[in-house]
């Protein structure tokens, strides 16, 4: 028996942070303290406060240390794990509170009071390496109760029951995609896992895989059986080291415990796993590309129908789902469906997982029941925007989403609703804005990625989106008229109509919503020659106030582009000649203006 | 290859040892020993781990068995202090493992003070 857990955070970001060497650290002074017996360390998948990170959290006391550096685990074992006295020095603190409330467990933090924890429930507890572990928290029950008391259909009608949509971004039923599949004509049918996360800023797959792989498993196995399925692939983008490896491990330990494989607990199913890994491509997120690309081909997408419920993988009827959507799978057996369904608003049942970005204070990974409103995420989870500044937008979806302003913060959060106002769920990226960004930006940001990822199969996408850009560029260069912004609209519309695949077709959401929402931005940049936030270098430029400049030249000597020289002009008062910039020279780095200690320079 | 049998004995024996990890139990029971430098000296080690193999053996689930550091009177060490929601905080002094397994069986299983092992004999 272990007298005390240490968990260390080993998801991707407190990885890059250095828990790997602080998990190796706590093993070798317990070593070194003959503490082998008494403690056990557990690297542990994402905890979701990832801006805190690197995370330890010490059993049983349950006390929550963030931000720990190598050099601190020494006072950890040798005050905590020896004495049984918590080190208060490196507890977590939330920014909310005083400053001298200490929160010692995670649960007792902001960041976790309001959420509720399914596709997550394990991340951050168990050691995903350890398939005893997911074991001991209810891990390959699920499976053990489809193979043993429930027929196909019936595991298929208790996911039609509980509403379960793909957290993918669509929102397709997930029972009926099963149901489809299952009715299909086939001898050979296969089930797949989306987890081609590419969306920039999303990280909620990578997290659910790295923190809990078994609950993708199990799912996969009872949605094989619920299709009559002997044969699942599960697509993961090669970017995911840590995620692949994790996933790969864990389907050693259930194949050796025969939970994968022939004649599962000797129930007379078959059902093995493989992994695919992706090359990076964003358009490999499509699923009939994402298909394409498995069988071995150029990942690219094909019209629908036939869709992959008829006609998928080597042209066999398959399931595909997305890997939070596998990871409530699990709970919905066990627990009903009602118990799913209690949670979220009518057409939108359950949890979703969202990964909090940008201007925020909260850095991490949230899952939240349907209907919770965006403020809740943003400002209660979240903890609000930094440094004073204030919240202008936040965008949901990725690329293919849209950007949400300070006036419909209070809408429910759940698929029909964000589809409503113009964004959509998406896989679950959530990026903060605050007043310094300014929207045409963002919208060129998230289009010039489309561009570059377009397969280039389709016209309207290739060339479409092309020109959208160049449009955009235009405004943020200054060059645009009013004419060129109702040409931009237009072309949105017919992108979004003629494309073949999902890409293409929400490929100008992050444009239309800015539009929709921010047009007197817009409108700055092509009446004004402005850009409000002062983003945008063609727009921006720098002067200095002649008679503030003192002369002392600071500012000429960190000027990368030599731009800044001394004048004749000596101002009242002052000994030294002062400065100004040769605006053709100069970069818009803004360099001079952190420098200048006498406020003499100004952006406008 | 597992039976059904077999992932279920797997999931017991796993859920004795990750119940540490469960902090959402109020009406536990905390068993606190004082493991600073004078309880360890004292010979506070073998009292915490024989409460831990004691109440593992009985299942007790609902037992929590943390340290504490130095609680002020080191020459009563090894100290334990037992919490029982609802009631009176109870205070043991000068035990050893014997003494701590009499302890589960009687106060922790049978709700019966042991009042031999009470630190109001010292004063």
């Amino acid at each position: 028996m272990y007298r005390s857990h240490v968990l260390v955070c080993g998801g991707t970001g407190c990885h890059s942070n250095n828990s790997s060497k602080i998990l190796d650290e706590f093993n070798a002074l317990i070593k070194a303290n003959n503490l082998e017996n008494d403690v056990q360390t557990v690297q542990t998948g994402c905890f979701g406060l990832c801006t805190v990170g690197p995370v330890v959290i010490v059993y049983p006391e349950g006390a929550f240390y963030s931000q720990i550096k190598v050099s601190d685990v020494k006072e950890i074992v040798e005050e905590h794990l020896i004495k049984g006295r918590i080190v208060d020095r490196l507890l977590h603190k939330d920014d909310h509170e005083t400053a001298d409330n200490k929160v010692t467990a995670l649960s007792e933090t902001n960041f976790y009071k309001k959420q509720t924890r399914v596709a997550l429930r394990n991340c951050g507890v168990i050691d995903p390496e350890n398939i005893d572990e997911y074991i001991a928290y209810d891990g390959y029950q699920a499976l053990i109760k489809a193979l043993t008391t429930l027929t196909p259909q019936e595991v298929i009608d208790i996911v039609l029951k509980s509403g379960l949509r793909g957290r993918g971004g669509a929102g397709f039923p997930t029972g009926r995609k099963w149901q489809f599949t299952k009715d299909a004509v086939g001898d050979v049918k296969y089930v797949a896992c989306n987890a081609d996360e590419g969306d920039p800023g999303a990280f909620m797959d990578r997290s659910v895989l790295e923190g809990d792989p078994h609950a993708v498993i199990e799912a996969m196995a009872i949605a094989g059986y619920a299709i009559g399925a002997k044969q699942g692939y599960i697509y993961v983008r090669a970017e995911y080291p840590i995620a692949v490896n994790r996933l790969q491990i864990a389907i050693k330990q259930a194949r050796e415990y025969g939970l994968l494989g022939k004649n599962i607990l000797d129930t007379g199913f078959d059902f093995d796993l493989e992994v695919r890994l992706g090359a990076g491509a964003f358009v490999c997120g499509e699923e009939t590309a994402l298909m394409t690309s498995i069988e071995g081909k150029r990942g690219e997408p094909r019209p629908r129908p036939p869709f992959p419920a008829n006609k998928g993988l080597f042209g066999k009827p398959t399931v595909l789902n997305n890997v939070e959507t596998y990871a409530n799978i699990a709970q919905i057996i066990l627990k009903g469906p009602e118990w799913f369904a209690s949670m979220g608003t009518e057409k939108s049942k359950g949890t979703k997982v969202f990964a909090l970005g940008g201007k925020i204070v909260n850095t991490g990974l949230v899952e939240i029941p349907m209907g919770t409103p965006l403020r809740t995420i943003i400002e209660d989870i979240g903890g609000g925007i930094p440094n004073g500044k204030k919240f202008k937008a936040a965008q949901t979806g990725g690329p293919s989403g849209g950007c949400i302003p300070a006036s419909l913060l209070d809408v429910p959060i759940d698929y029909d609703n964000l589809t409503a106002i113009g964004s959509m769920m998406g896989s679950g990226g959530l990026i903060v804005m605050d007043e310094d960004n300014c929207m045409v930006d963002i919208a060129k940001f998230f289009l010039e990625f489309t561009v570059d990822e377009s397969c280039g199969k389709c016209t309207p996408c290739r060339i479409g989106n092309k020109r959208l850009l160049e449009l955009l560029t235009k405004v943020t260069e200054g060059t645009a008229t009013m004419e060129d912004l109702e040409k931009m609209e237009e072309l949105c519309h017919y992108i979004k109509a003629n494309s073949l695949c999902g890409l293409g077709q929400t490929a100008p959401n992050p444009v239309l919503s800015t539009l929709r929402y921010f047009k007197d931005e817009y409108i700055a940049h092509v009446q004004e020659k402005r850009c409000p936030a002062g983003v945008c270098k063609k727009l921006v430029s720098f002067t200095i106030d002649k008679e503030k400049c003192i002369g002392c030249g600071m500012c000429a000597r960190q000027c990368p582009a030599s731009a800044i020289v001394k004048t004749d002009y000596v101002a009242p008062g002052h000994k030294l000649p002062s400065y100004e910039i040769d605006q053709s020279k100069c970069v818009k780095c803004g360099a001079c203006v952190s420098t200048c200690k006498f406020k003499a320079i100004s952006k406008g | 290859m597992k039976s059904i049998a077999d992932i279920k004995a797997i999931r017991e024996r796993m859920q004795s040892q990750i119940i540490m990890r469960d902090n959402s139990d109020s009406d536990e029971i905390r068993v606190v020993v004082g493991m600073a430098t004078c309880g360890i000296s004292a010979g506070a080690r073998p009292v915490y781990n024989a409460f831990i193999d004691e109440i593992a053996k009985r299942n007790l689930a609902n037992v929590k068995v943390t340290r504490t550091g130095c609680l002020g009177m080191c020459k009563l060490e090894p100290i334990v202090e037992i919490y029982v929601p609802n009631k009176e905080k109870v205070t043991y002094c000068h035990l050893d493992a014997e003494k701590a397994v009499n302890i589960v069986v009687n106060h922790l299983v049978n709700g019966n003070v042991c009042t031999e092992y009470l630190v109001n004999n010292e004063e």
